[in-house]
């Protein structure tokens, strides 16, 4: 399935204040990165709803990315840490679904971190790219199939 | 919902987007996206014709949806909102696409489709986008500002003479700043207290200015326009509305301590005004020194205070203020260059920094403005060394921008005083200001010897008879291209300017971002210096970044003016995209009620449902992604918006058929 050229793409959940702002920056520096990931501006990184992230998967994005003020500076004081509770729950429903934890990441990028930004990016589309398309459905089939499998009818009930 | 009418618009900014873009191609493709009535390109949107176009065709085409594929929404999005509006449209029916700093800034290829994407997601986005109305607010017409150095000063008389009212807090218990602690200011020799007091004295009798000197900012709430701020307001132990100055107090007081004015190199008494010339001039008890509040003995200054004034029972007090804007102007702090440990600072007998070199060239400085040597002696020989922490990526990458000229002026002054030789060891001299090259030239003429290279050490170990009892700089001489050996009597050292040590207390107290350098972050590096990510809040000064008393100046003149033009107004708008609570599915949990920062949410107990109060509230979004029945909506930001975004963003991605 995993072709020579295959590209992933990855959405990019970034708030207003620090991520996006540092990704303007290194676009401003000119900091040349991989066009895997697509960014969705949010007021906040506390807005991030669960909802989003699967959403972006169920679209067929490859993997999603979260980038947030650093625990401390967030605009709105305290929105990230909100995130942080959160994004482990995520994490949980990922596994769930059968999607690997390497397909998501929360990065802690400020206004003046472009360069991180960039490295950010390069690092998470290396990691996506080597695993290759998601292809839940058949992770979560073949999830059911063991399953199946061990209960000893997998024969009766297909 | 009316259907639609989406224009978008693609902007070829010059060549920064056309060169990766195929900008062609990417309004083609974007004439074809559902609810899109007309695709346009031109090579500057936000000029005046571009805005023009989109204006025009918003009449023509009754276009009910706007697309500006361009810059950062950061950069022109209030340009766009302004201009749909002109048109008749609602503002936050417009919607940005950023293909440049996300996109053809950035890559090489896919830059393209990386834009077709972006602009398919802004085009689901936009057709589902609702009006929204901005409030407006009254502001209160008065400003805060913090910190009263040379920066402060300046933008609180600029404002006080403009009639409005100002709080000027300071810590420490005297205006002046760092500027105040100078000898002579470069290029033009001109003596800093000499300028600076007559500003000190001014804001210290400007019916204008509310001068809350020892004191410092608690707490600040609120929002643009209407910030509620409390300072604390540290005991003086000293009346100031009984005592007149007359300073007997400082004279009599039997117990001293060493003077953080002068660097250390000086003594102060336990109750002390900083320097003779301090505004107020009301001196202070230090607790810490004064016998009688270690032991309860002593009252020396209670009994010959003529006025009364000594006040020992007085209490720490927490004043509130309403203020509609903030210039914070903290200043900076000197890199203590102690852990450089080859340098020999605090090691090695005088080996001293700039700011000390400067007390001690003062008149009122602890040595009358004697240059002299640990042992009283004047010294023969003096280097100054260059970028001591700054330009150095073991310590701070950045230039501190004022060593060089300071160092030359030193030069001057040691020549003045002195009859020694002068060296200065330099990376590269740096003198781009008004009247700064000419100074570097005058200083050349006058016989100072400038060796180009970083020094490697300071050390008291001699070689030869020529080194004995010396301080020996070992350099490299980039010019000659060998090393050398320079034996002299006092070496002074040009640490880096650095953010204050709290700075990262005082950027959450006001929230502000910092820059990788540690300094206030400014909103636009250039076209908004001295705005910050949080509106009504304004960064001047050193606390911005290292910079020469004209730059300070400026600046805070810059800061002054930005306050005024938000204060005079008399109101305004506040942030449209708040949430809101849907009283019909809200099931009164409480859940929201704690996650709100601003406490911007309150329960209704009749009702029993939550209510948000629409000023409060900043649109951070926190408690609509909390609410377990999704009562909450976040204007601007719904789920809908959003999920609409995601789907135009992926549109492109086939999805394999799959049996569920």
């Amino acid at each position: 399935m995993v072709s020579g050229n295959y590209e992933p793409t990855i959405v990019g959940f970034l708030c207003n204040w620090c991520a996006y702002q540092g990704a303007d920056l290194a676009g401003t520096a000119r900091m040349e990165y991989p066009p895997n990931v697509r960014p969705v501006r949010v007021m906040c990184t506390g807005r991030i709803d669960p909802t989003f992230i699967l959403k972006a998967f169920a679209e067929g994005a490859d993997g999603v990315l979260v980038g947030g003020c650093h625990p401390g500076d967030c605009h709105y004081l305290e929105g990230n840490y909100k995130a942080i509770r959160r994004i482990t729950m995520v994490r949980r429903m990922l596994e769930q679904f059968g999607i690997e934890p390497e397909r998501f990441r929360l990065e802690w990028v400020s206004a003046s971190e472009g360069a991180k930004w960039a490295k950010v990016v390069k690092e998470m589309t290396e990691q996506v790219r080597a695993l290759g398309p998601l292809q839940w459905w058949e992770n979560v089939r073949e999830a059911q199939d063991a399953e199946s499998v061990a209960l000893g009818s997998a024969e009766g009930r297909r | 919902m009316e259907e639609p009418r989406i224009g978008v618009f693609v902007c070829h900014c010059g060549s920064n987007i056309a060169d990766t873009v195929d900008v062609d191609e990417v309004r083609e493709f974007a004439s074809g996206l559902p609810g899109v009535a007309s695709a346009l390109d031109y090579k500057f949107m936000c000029s005046e014709p571009g805005q023009l176009l989109i204006k025009e065709n918003i009449e023509k085409l009754h276009l009910n949806r706007v697309v500006v594929a361009s810059c950062s929404p950061r950069m022109h999005e209030i340009t766009f909102r302004k201009a749909v509006a002109e048109a008749g449209m609602n503002p936050y029916l417009f919607q940005m696409a950023n293909i440049r700093e996300h996109d053809s800034w950035v890559h090489k290829d896919g830059a393209t489709e990386k834009a077709k994407a972006l602009i398919h997601a802004a085009v689901e986005r936009a057709s589902v986008l609702e009006p929204l109305e901005r409030k407006e607010v009254p502001v209160t017409p008065t400003v805060l500002i913090v910190g009263a150095g040379i920066a402060g000063i300046q933008a609180a008389l600029n404002i006080a003479e403009s009639d409005h009212k100002v709080y000027l807090v300071e810590r420490e218990p005297s205006v002046g700043g760092r500027m105040i602690q100078l000898d002579k200011t470069f290029p033009t020799l001109d003596c800093s207290s000499c300028i600076l007091t007559p500003k000190m004295a001014s804001v210290g009798s400007h019916p204008n200015i509310e001068l809350m000197t020892y004191s410092e900012v608690e707490e600040v709430s609120g929002y643009i326009g209407n910030f509620k701020v409390k300072v604390r307001k540290k005991p003086r132990y000293v009346d100031s509305e009984l005592c007149n100055g007359c300073g007997l107090c400082m004279e009599k007081c039997p117990w001293k301590t060493d003077s953080e004015f002068d660097m250390g190199l000086g003594k102060r008494k336990a109750i002390y005004t900083p320097f003779p010339q301090a505004v107020p001039n009301v001196p202070v008890i230090d607790t810490e020194t004064c016998v009688y509040f270690k032991k309860g003995t002593c009252r020396a200054c209670e009994k010959l205070c003529p006025t009364g004034a000594i006040a020992f029972d007085q209490k720490e007090e927490i004043v509130e203020l309403e203020v509609g804007a903030i210039i914070v102007a903290t200043g900076y702090d000197l890199f203590d260059p102690s852990p450089i440990t080859q340098y020999g600072y605090k090691r090695l007998d005088n080996v001293i920094t700039s700011l000390e070199f400067e007390r001690m060239c003062s008149a009122t400085g602890p040595t009358g403005g004697e240059l002299v040597l640990k042992d009283g002696s004047t010294p023969q020989s003096v280097a100054i060394i260059h970028c001591v922490g700054s330009r150095d990526k073991n310590y701070y990458e950045y230039c501190s921008r004022v060593c060089c000229m300071y160092a030359l002026k030193y030069s001057h002054l040691i020549k003045e005083k002195t009859e020694a030789d002068v060296y200065q060891l330099y990376i590269d001299m740096r003198c781009y200001g008004k009247g700064f090259e000419e100074f570097y030239q005058r200083l050349s003429d006058e016989g100072v010897n400038f060796v180009r290279g970083k020094v490697a050490q300071v050390t008291d170990q001699a070689i030869n008879d020529e080194e004995k009892g010396k301080l020996v700089l070992v350099s490299e001489d980039t010019l000659l291209g060998r090393m050398v050996r320079i034996p002299v009597d006092m070496v002074i050292l040009c640490p880096a300017m650095v953010p204050r040590a709290d700075v990262e207390e005082v950027a959450r107290r006001f929230l502000i971002s910092r820059g990788a350098d540690g300094f206030f972050l400014e909103k636009h590096p250039k076209l908004e210096p001295v705005a910050t990510a949080s509106a009504g809040v304004f960064v001047v000064g050193c606390a911005q970044g290292p910079k020469d008393i004209p730059d300070t100046v400026a600046q805070a003149s810059a800061g002054a003016a930005e306050a005024l033009s938000l204060i005079d107004r008399g109101t305004v708008e506040v942030e449209a995209a708040t949430a809101v609570v849907n009283e019909e599915i809200c099931s009164g949990c409480k859940i929201c009620l704690n996650l709100c920062p601003y406490n911007a949410i309150a329960f209704d107990e009749e009702k029993k449902v939550a209510e948000i109060n629409d000023i409060l509230c900043k649109g951070c979004g926190v408690c609509v992604a909390a609410c377990p029945s999704a009562a909450i909506t976040g204007r601007h930001f719904t789920d809908k918006q959003i999920f609409a975004e995601i789907e135009g963003l992926l549109a492109d991605i086939k999805l394999p058929l799959v049996a569920v």
